[in-house]
This record gives structure tokens, C-alpha cells and sequence, in this order.
């Protein structure tokens, strides 16, 4: 690893200050990823620049109800806040689904919206990664991709989105709240990340300097019924081969008058499933609707050599996730 | 390199910190690569805290920092200046075994011993976090927050312990002794 710079930021202009003054340099926030990301080669900063104990460590009720997370919350105390579990139970499960108890206690919000994809190629600096190294090639597309996307894939990247958090921030209509050089602006959290088409090197729409300082929940989908489903190789502890988060809220009259669908695992972003919540709104959730809501989504699908799977995986695990919430 | 490269590049690599480490201030200078892990087994001479992978996969350099467990191998020593670090050397107050340690020995729970000093510091890293009610991913999510401490049924500590490897595969006994420590 070559010798960096260290500068530990006291404000948001500080940061993004210090950030534009160095070229090369990275904000380090629990260094979850960034840490083992420079151990791998991967990332080779200059300067760090650490964001961690900037005073971003809040989550705030506003008057209309919605709440602000700052980016510096760590994942285990998002999990844990009063608030999230009890309104928005979907965020709370999704964050627990994720890392390990050492992990949440150093993982930050802001971190895990950004942290980058875990495709062995891309963590390889011996392999061709499109992501990594523009022009080298797709190693995974003809290579070991049972992990890989199924959805909005392209032939330059097949990566996936590893975030558990950010499934479940989908699915709540978050935003995400950036500062940077050209000062402030907001983001859908559905619009943050990208899909890879041909600049797989690029995950999100963030521009180079630009800080998270926070996420924030609206009071719309605040108290609304919801959940997380993760499938994975073992019971606790890996990365999701597909997961689901899910907000649904039925009328009196049994109709479906707000929903929520997003997947995990399947693509480079979080997938929101717009064409289910299309078909599922307006109607009563039967358990034929909702089959018949998730296939319509899974129909594009375009799965890999070895990763037909995932298909119905998805499929089964939104079924029941959404017929539970209907239950409720 | 460019002369707008020149600056950064003779900015300081190094910083002196101050760590507070099982109860004693130690001030050092730490190059801004190392990580907390290789800084106390290196530098600070406490090998109990374990490399395992080197990458977060494993928990066997789990330490407390601020009271909280953290994986020390992904944690650089620079940016924990003024933390207070608790590792399996100074959990025993006084003499006195901590109550896991001993529960640890009766039951047997380990084989060659690499994992045990990062699952004795996660083991009261969880004790607290269940203590504050913070759920886990087996928790029923209908409890709603502010009910007092969660139960610590195996199922709960198998989850909760996931972050800590055994490659002997202790853990039937992992899970007996931190169950015996809860009742
Ligand atoms: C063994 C292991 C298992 C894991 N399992 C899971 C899992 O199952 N599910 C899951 O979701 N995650 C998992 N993770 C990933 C973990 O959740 C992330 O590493 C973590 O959330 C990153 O947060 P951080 O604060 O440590 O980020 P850092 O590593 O500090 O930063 C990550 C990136 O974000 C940038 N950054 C950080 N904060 C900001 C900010 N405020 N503004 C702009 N840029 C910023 C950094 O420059 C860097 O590029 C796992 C990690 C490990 C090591
Ligand atoms: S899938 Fe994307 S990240 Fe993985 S090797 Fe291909 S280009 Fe790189
Ligand atoms: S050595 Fe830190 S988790 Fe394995
Ligand atoms: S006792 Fe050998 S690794 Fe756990």
C-alpha cells in the first residue's frame, strides 16, 4: 500500500475543502469497505479524508414526520432507533440482514449507500473489470457469475448492488442528501444508483468531492406495513443472492392503496418493481394478484449461464413477503 | 507527477495518537496504513487479539472500542485517536476472570483457541447491545422498541455471535457458554 495522507474534517465544508484541495483523495467513513478495498489494491487514495466524526450522527424527527438520517449514523444504531423500528420496521430488518454485529457498529449510513459492488473480479487487480480498469473486460460475464445481476445488466458490467440498507431505502421512497463543490442538492434514493450500460465504472450519480450528509425517510410510507426477506448461502453472515423489501398498505374496502417493492441481489442498483406496484394497486391483494404482479416483474429478467436461479428465488421470496403484509 | 501532485505527496504520513488501551493512555506514532489491529499486536506488544483473514470476515480481531465490538483489522489506528480500547487482555478486572472467560473454560468452548480472544470480546460486546434492546435479525419485529432488555435465547446469540468464525466448528459450546453467562 503507498504512504497517504490523513486529515481528519471538523465540518461539511471542511471536508469537501479538503477533499477538492487533494487530488487523489477518499472520505473515509468506517472504512468497512474502503479499508479492505486498499488492502485488496483496489482503492489507492493519496489523502483520506475522514468524515466519520463530523457532526452527522443524528436521526431527527421533522415536523411533518419524516425522518432525517445523518450520514454518519452507524448501521447498528439506525437498526436499533426507536423510530425505525417502530414505523419503519422494513429499514431496521434490512440493516440486521447486513455484515455482522462488529460491522453495523462501524458501518455508517452514508458508507453503505456507497460501499462497492463484491464481484471477486473487481476485487481482483490481477482480473479484467470493466468497473475497476475501463476497457479490460467483463471477467464474470464468461467467468464464475452465480452472484450476478439478472436484471438491467449489460454487457459491459453484471455486478450487483450488495446494500441491504439501500433495498429497504427503495422501497420507503428515501432520499438521499448530498453537499459538494456545487453546493446542495437531493436525490431519489431510486435515482442514486446507477444501472451499468456503458460506464460501469460510475455506481452511483454522486460527482467526484460531493458528501453524503444525509438520508431521509418520508412521513408518507412512515407506520405503513412493512418487511425484508434475504435468501443467502448461510443463515447469517454473507451477502444476498436476492432479497426483498417490501411496504404495503390496503384500504378499507381490501385494495391495495399504496405499495412498495423492492428487490436486492438482482441488479446493479436496487430494484424497485414498478411494473408490480402497477399491477397491484387499486385491487385486493389476492395471492393470485401478487403472483401474477411479481411475475410481471421478473419477466424481464434476463438471467446469466449460472444464475437461472435467482429467478424464482426473487419471485418466491416477494410472494411471501407480500402476502404476509397483506395478512397483516 | 504534476505539480499540483507535489503537496499532497509531502503531506505527513505518519500522526501521533492517543489510545487509551485496557485503561492506559498510550501515545504513539502511527503510520496512517496501520491498521488498530497491527498497531496493538505490533507495536503495543497485545497478541491477543487474533488475524484471522484480515478483511472483516472472520471476527477473530474483534477488540471494544468505546465499548462496542469492532473489528480491528478494518479499523485504522489514526482514526481512532482518543478511543478507549478494551481487548481480551484486559477483560479479566483485577484478576478476576470476566464471567465469559470462565463460562468459556467450563464448557470447553474451543479447540486451538485462534478464535476465542475476538469471540470473548464480541460475547461482551452482544451482552451490552441485548441489554439496551437493540434487536438482531431474529428478533420478532412486532416487539415494538422500548420493552427492556431482549432474551437471550440460542437462537439470539447464534445470530448475534455470526460475525465471529470457528474453523475447529466449537460452537455448540460457544453458544452453551454464552448462554450460561446470560442465566
Ligand atoms: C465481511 C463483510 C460482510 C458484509 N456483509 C454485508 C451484508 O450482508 N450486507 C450489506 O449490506 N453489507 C455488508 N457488508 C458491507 C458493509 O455494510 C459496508 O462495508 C459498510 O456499510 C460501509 O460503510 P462504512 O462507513 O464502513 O464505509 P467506508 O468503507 O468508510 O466507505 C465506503 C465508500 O463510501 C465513501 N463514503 C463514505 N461516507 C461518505 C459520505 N458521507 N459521503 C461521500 N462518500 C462517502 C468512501 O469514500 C468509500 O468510497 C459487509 C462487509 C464485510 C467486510
Ligand atoms: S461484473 Fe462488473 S465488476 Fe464484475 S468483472 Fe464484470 S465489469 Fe467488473
Ligand atoms: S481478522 Fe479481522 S475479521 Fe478476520
Ligand atoms: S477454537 Fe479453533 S478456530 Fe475456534
Amino acid at each position: 500500500m503507498k504512504p497517504y495522507a490523513y486529515v481528519r474534517a471538523r465540518s461539511v465544508e471542511e471536508a469537501t475543502a479538503a477533499h477538492a484541495a487533494r487530488p487523489g483523495a477518499r472520505y473515509l467513513a468506517g472504512g468497512t469497505n474502503l479499508v479492505d478495498l486498499m488492502k485488496h489494491g483496489v482503492e489507492t487514495p493519496e489523502t483520506l479524508v475522514d468524515v466519520s466524526r463530523l457532526p452527522l450522527d443524528g436521526i431527527e424527527e421533522l415536523p411533518d414526520g419524516a425522518l432525517r438520517i445523518g450520514a454518519t449514523v452507524r448501521n447498528s444504531d439506525l437498526a436499533a432507533h426507536p423510530l425505525v423500528r417502530d414505523r419503519h420496521p422494513v429499514l431496521s430488518q434490512a440493516l440486521l440482514a447486513g455484515a455482522s454485529g462488529q460491522l453495523r457498529n462501524i458501518a455508517t449510513t452514508g458508507g453503505n449507500l456507497l460501499q462497492r459492488t463484491r464481484c471477486p473480479y473487481f476485487q481482483d487487480t490481477a482480473k479484467p473489470c470493466n468497473k475497476r480498469e475501463p476497457g479490460t473486460g467483463c471477467g464474470a460475464r464468461d467467468g464464475i457469475h452465480r452472484d450476478h445481476a439478472v436484471l438491467g445488466h449489460s454487457p459491459h458490467c453484471i455486478a450487483t448492488n450488495p446494500s441491504d440498507m439501500a433495498v429497504a431505502l427503495a422501497a420507503l421512497d428515501a432520499t438521499v442528501h448530498l453537499y459538494g463543490p456545487g453546493g446542495e442538492r437531493t436525490v431519489p434514493v431510486t435515482d442514486f444508483h446507477r444501472l451499468p450500460g456503458d460506464h460501469p465504472e460510475r455506481d452511483t450519480v454522486l460527482e467526484p468531492g460531493e458528501l453524503i450528509t444525509a438520508v431521509m425517510l418520508p412521513a408518507r410510507t412512515a407506520g405503513l406495513p412493512s418487511a425484508y426477506r434475504k435468501a443467502r448461502d448461510r443463515a447469517s453472515y454473507a451477502f444476498a443472492l436476492a432479497s426483498v423489501a417490501a411496504v404495503l398498505d390496503v384500504d378499507d374496502a381490501g385494495a391495495v392503496r399504496h405499495v412498495g417493492l423492492a428487490f436486492g441481489g438482482l441488479a446493479h442498483r436496487p430494484w424497485r418493481a414498478r411494473l408490480a406496484e402497477t399491477a397491484l394497486l387499486g385491487a385486493p391483494p389476492t395471492e393470485h394478484a401478487i403472483a401474477h404482479a411479481v411475475d410481471a416483474e421478473l419477466g424481464l429478467a434476463q438471467p446469466l449461464r449460472d444464475n437461472a436461479f435467482k429467478v424464482p428465488l426473487a419471485r418466491n421470496l416477494a410472494c411471501r413477503v407480500l402476502s404476509e403484509l397483506a395478512r397483516r | 507527477m504534476s505539480a499540483s501532485h507535489a503537496a499532497p505527496a509531502q503531506a505527513p504520513t505518519r500522526s501521533r495518537v492517543t489510545l487509551q488501551v485496557n485503561g492506559s493512555p498510550r501515545t504513539l506514532t502511527v503510520d496512517h496504513r496501520a491498521t488498530l489491529l497491527d498497531v496493538l499486536r505490533e507495536d503495543l506488544g497485545l497478541t491477543g487479539a487474533k488475524k484471522g483473514c484480515d478483511h472483516g470476515q472472520c471476527g477473530a480481531c474483534t477488540v471494544l472500542v468505546d465499548g462496542r465490538r469492532a473489528n480491528s483489522c478494518l479499523l485504522l489506528a489514526v482514526a481512532q485517536d482518543g478511543t478507549e480500547i478494551i481487548t481480551v487482555e484486559g477483560l479479566a478486572a483485577g484478576g478476576e476472570l470476566h464471567p465469559v472467560q470462565q463460562a468459556f473454560l467450563d464448557r470447553d468452548a474451543y479447540q486451538c483457541g485462534y478464535c476465542t480472544p475476538g469471540q470473548l470480546c464480541s460475547a461482551v460486546g452482544l451482552f451490552a447491545e441485548a441489554a439496551a434492546g437493540h434487536p438482531s435479525y431474529v428478533t420478532d419485529p412486532t416487539r415494538p422498541s422500548g420493552q427492556g432488555p431482549v432474551e437471550l435465547t440460542a437462537e439470539e446469540i447464534r445470530e448475534r455471535m455470526s460475525g465471529n468464525l470457528c474453523r475447529c466448528g466449537a460452537y455448540p459450546n460457544i453458544v452453551a457458554a454464552v448462554e450460561d453467562v446470560t442465566r
